[in-house]
């Protein structure tokens, strides 16, 4: 579709896109305070570090000091006699784990890699990887009887690149790894866990049809997702094989599995207690404490076991993300028809197989409608931790490339970059890379948001002199997942509801808002419950922007349960068929029978059966996301700092149920990405040490850093959901790397297609573009 | 007949064909129909009856857990993609 002035972003409506006139709601839409915002904010909240015992015992991990070495043996017999240690376990106290791949939700992997990943089995694969754990009385005794654990190491050279480990006489990291191309499994050992293609038409013919072609390189580096609260596990094993695990987790059913997978355990003896998260963004899915905390435990005597990391061991050894290489070539007619694309997507899978590359391949074209693609995913692993979700896994690296490119097209052929996208956009039906087509989608809605912006039409001082514009779009596919809740009704009217999504930005607020709304109460009615494992049924992650679409599916058909229950107790007790009963207005009536919602929550206590309703879902038509990003930086190119004056997002959440908390995502998600952008990266010297393991050298930006991140939320309603809802966790974090790249290039000239563009590396670029200049005739 | 996309680097198997129609109600129903084809097919996608790990497949651009299993209009598409886990699978 065209470009359509008429646009309403925050509405979507009268987008021509077939965007249904929107309901009247009471309460979605609204903007309430979370019911967890009064403990949060006193610090009443409990966190995993806050659960506490009378005869807790404190546990710490040894970790490699190399980044790769085979185990000839480990000597505990030291460590074990300090007194005041009661357990010591290394990755011997691990059952042999199956071959055998397990969905974690957001990210899966092999559950034997998943247990070497926890404790080493024989090898050491990354600097950080744990070796052995112990359990004291103390947290300093736990630390002083790690220095007792006698680990005798055969050092190896470690491959931290992906050059050197797809070299042909590279270090087989893996000895028994070969590649899967699409269900066919090499024969030879290889650093190259998988390799996949997407094609569609066909794509020499299509550059063939260019006018212009653009083909660069570009690089990104290993990032972490820096949630503020470590990782945490505690643990008691009971006497009767009961176990109970505390933790700080996206999942806590995916923990469970894990658990159960990991230690051969039936689900049915593990209870999981999820407690406050401070931040995942996909790093808190993985296991790496949980499985060891309940071996000590059991092991000390079945004690419980609290093991807590810092903030150097959650750098050295949880998340990250995958650093990455992308060859990304683009070609265009004269008239600005994007024609064909080829690209090849290298992607660092860490110490074991599983990057987020076959997402990042995705991501890379999906905003656009492109006849002939070509894309080539490869997964290698290196000497660095697994990578773990983050944040739209894979999909900040890719569109860095792909929309870094459609800049450059832009701009050469002499085109507004939005009118570009626009022209190329992607809408309902066309097919992206991997063949499958769009649903309705708001794409185009986000670009019109942003062109139609107060920012976009600003006039920029400077601009081109050190001042600079950019644009850049992105794409998540969200998920649904499986969800399940259940619903009671209080003698008193109110509503207690229990679900069991780990709450990451208010998700108690969004699932509780959508409950009220189905059942026509007012939210402060719902109180609202995150429950563990043994309360109800299975629950996907908090991931994948899921739990508002996902868990909001269950609380709307839980509201409309409650309200078929009551009409049933009222027409028992009135003596009438539900069918005469009428529910308007909090009022249920059926001829001279008349009560309010809390007077019937009261009558139906005393006179009738209890209300109590459950709900299981499947969401599978979640909506895609995209947005559109605008951004002003200034360059200083003595120094090479880049300074952020104004940043713009526009995103389709298809129906914002809560709009302040879909605000703070699309903030927290730029946030995260200028960081990625700007200053983040591990730095790891020739034997594989990570060298910045703190968060003072590891540079997140703060408050200072930003400016005021303004929002405008396109409602382009996903037909898959009762309320039109799209998830909106993640698809923010995708374009503000290329944005930042382009206003840069805008501001100075320079193309930069490494991350992060930090001042050194972006005076290296504004010094050899100089150099260059320098050298041209006049 | 429902369409069953081939993925690119399968089509060695398939004479390159990029799409095959076959008949059947299941996805299973459909790999059988096109290894009758095109023997060989069933071996590259299916380990002990059920898609290989690392594939997954979508039946009218949603991805089904239940693989193999997933029944099939006459009119479906069905995509054998790489396997993404929930939040990774941004297919759409």
């Amino acid at each position: 579709m065209g470009a359509n002035p008429k646009l309403d972003p925050i509405r979507g409506e009268g987008s021509g896109n077939g965007s249904r006139p929107q309901p009247s709601y009471k309460v979605i839409g609204t903007r309430p305070i979370r019911p967890d915002g009064v403990d949060k904010v006193t610090g009443r909240a409990l966190y995993g570090a806050d659960v506490r015992f009378p005869d807790l015992l404190h546990g710490k991990v040894l970790r490699s000091p190399h980044a790769r070495a085979r185990i000839r043996s480990i000597d505990t017999s030291q460590a074990e006699a300090l007194p005041g240690v009661k357990a010591v376990v290394t990755g011997a106290d691990l059952p042999t784990a199956e071959d055998r791949f397990e969905d974690l939700g957001e990210g899966g992997i092999n559950l034997r890699y998943l247990s070497e990943n926890v404790l080493a089995h024989g090898r050491v694969l990354y600097h950080g990887h744990p070796v052995a754990a112990v359990a004291a009385v103390s947290p300093h005794i736990a630390e002083e009887a790690l220095s007792l654990i006698q680990v005798d190491y055969e050092v190896l050279p470690p491959v931290m690149t992906l050059e050197e480990a797809m070299a042909e006489d590279a270090p087989i990291l893996l000895e028994e790894l070969r590649t899967d191309e699409m269900g066919e499994r090499g024969n030879r050992p290889t650093n190259v866990a998988a390799h996949f293609r997407y094609e569609l038409g066909n794509v020499e013919e299509g550059f063939a049809q260019a006018d212009l072609v653009v083909e660069r390189e570009f690089r990104t580096q290993t990032v972490h997702q820096g949630y503020i609260e470590p990782q945490m596990a505690t643990a008691l094993y009971d006497q009767d094989g009961q176990i109970t695990i505390w933790t700080s987790t996206q999942g806590s059913f995916s923990v469970r599995s894990q658990v159960a997978e990991i230690l051969q355990i039936p689900v049915s003896r593990i209870r999981v207690v999820p407690m406050e998260i401070g931040g995942g963004f996909g790093g808190k899915i993985t296991v790496y404490l949980e499985p060891v905390a309940v071996l000590l435990s059991r092991k000390a005597g079945y004690r419980p076991v609290k093991l807590v990391m810092s903030r150097a061991e959650v750098l050295m050894a949880t998340g990250p993300t995958s650093g990455s290489r992308i060859r990304m070539k683009m070609g265009a007619t004269r008239d600005g028809r994007i024609v064909a694309a080829e690209a090849e997507l290298v992607y660092e899978a860490g110490a074991f197989p599983g990057s987020p590359v076959g997402s990042g391949a995705v991501v890379l074209l999906a905003p656009y409608n492109i006849p002939n693609v070509r894309i080539d995913g490869y997964d290698v692993v290196v000497n660095r931790p697994r990578a773990s979700a983050y944040r739209a896994p894979g999909g900040t690296n890719a569109a860095f490339a792909s929309e870094s490119v459609v800049d450059e097209l832009a701009r050469k052929l002499g085109l507004d970059p939005l009118e570009f996208r626009l022209k190329n956009g992607a809408k309902e039906g066309d097919r992206m890379a991997n063949g499958l087509p769009h649903p309705k989608i708001g794409y185009l809605e986000t670009v019109e948001a942003i062109r139609n912006s107060e920012h976009y039409n600003a006039p920029l001082e400077g601009r081109g002199r050190g001042r600079g514009r950019g644009v850049a779009s992105g794409y998540w596919g969200n998920w649904g997942g499986k969800s399940s809740a259940t619903a009671v009704l209080n003698a008193d009217g109110t509503v207690t509801l229990n679900e069991a999504s780990t709450d990451i930005g208010g998700t108690r607020a969004s699932i509780a808002m959508q409950f009220a709304e189905s059942l026509g109460i007012p939210y402060e009615k719902v109180k609202i419950r995150v429950v563990d494992t043994d309360c109800v049924s299975y629950n996907d992650v908090t991931g994948g922007s899921r739990t508002t679409f996902g868990t909001g599916l269950a609380a709307y058909e839980l509201g409309q349960k409650m309200k078929a229950a009551m009409i049933q107790r009222l027409a028992d007790i009135w003596g009438v068929s539900p069918e005469e009963v009428v529910y308007e207005e909090m009022v249920f009536s059926a001829g001279e029978n008349r009560v309010t919602f809390d007077e019937a929550a009261k009558l139906i206590e005393r006179r009738s059966t209890p209300v109590m309703v459950e709900a299981e879902v499947y969401g599978k038509k979640y909506g895609p996301a995209f947005s559109t990003q605008c951004v002003d930086v200034e360059v200083d190119v003595e120094t090479g700092k880049v300074t952020i004056l104004r940043y713009t997002i526009a995103q389709d959440a298809g129906k914002a149920i809560h709009p302040a908390y879909v605000e703070g995502q699309m903030q927290g998600g730029v946030a995260q990405g200028v960081g990625w952008a700007l200053n983040e990266e591990y730095v790891y010297d020739r034997e594989g040490h990570l060298l910045n393991a703190s968060l003072l050298d590891y540079r997140m930006p703060t408050a200072l850093d930003l400016p005021m991140i303004e929002t405008l939320i396109v409602e382009v309603p996903n037909p898959g959901h009762p309320y039109g809802v799209r998830g909106v966790g993640e698809v923010n974090i995708v374009p503000p790397a290329a944005a930042l790249a382009n206003a840069i290039y805008d501001a100075i000239g320079v193309r930069m297609t490494e991350l992060p563009m930090n001042p050194a590396r972006l005076l290296e670029a504004i010094l050899a573009k100089q150099a260059q200049e320098s050298t041209q005739p006049a | 007949m429902a369409t069953v996309w081939i993925p690119p680097l399968m089509r060695s198997l398939t004479q390159g064909q990029e799409k095959v129609e076959v008949p059947g109600e299941t996805v299973l129903a459909l790999i059988q129909a096109i290894d009758g084809r095109y023997p060989g097919f069933a071996a590259r996608v299916l380990q002990d009856g059920e898609l290989k790990p690392g594939l997954s497949v979508a039946v009218d651009g949603v991805v089904s857990p239940k693989g193999v299993r997933e029944r099939v209009r006459a009119d479906s598409e069905v995509h054998i993609v790489p396997a993404m886990s929930g939040g990774e699978s941004a297919l759409g």
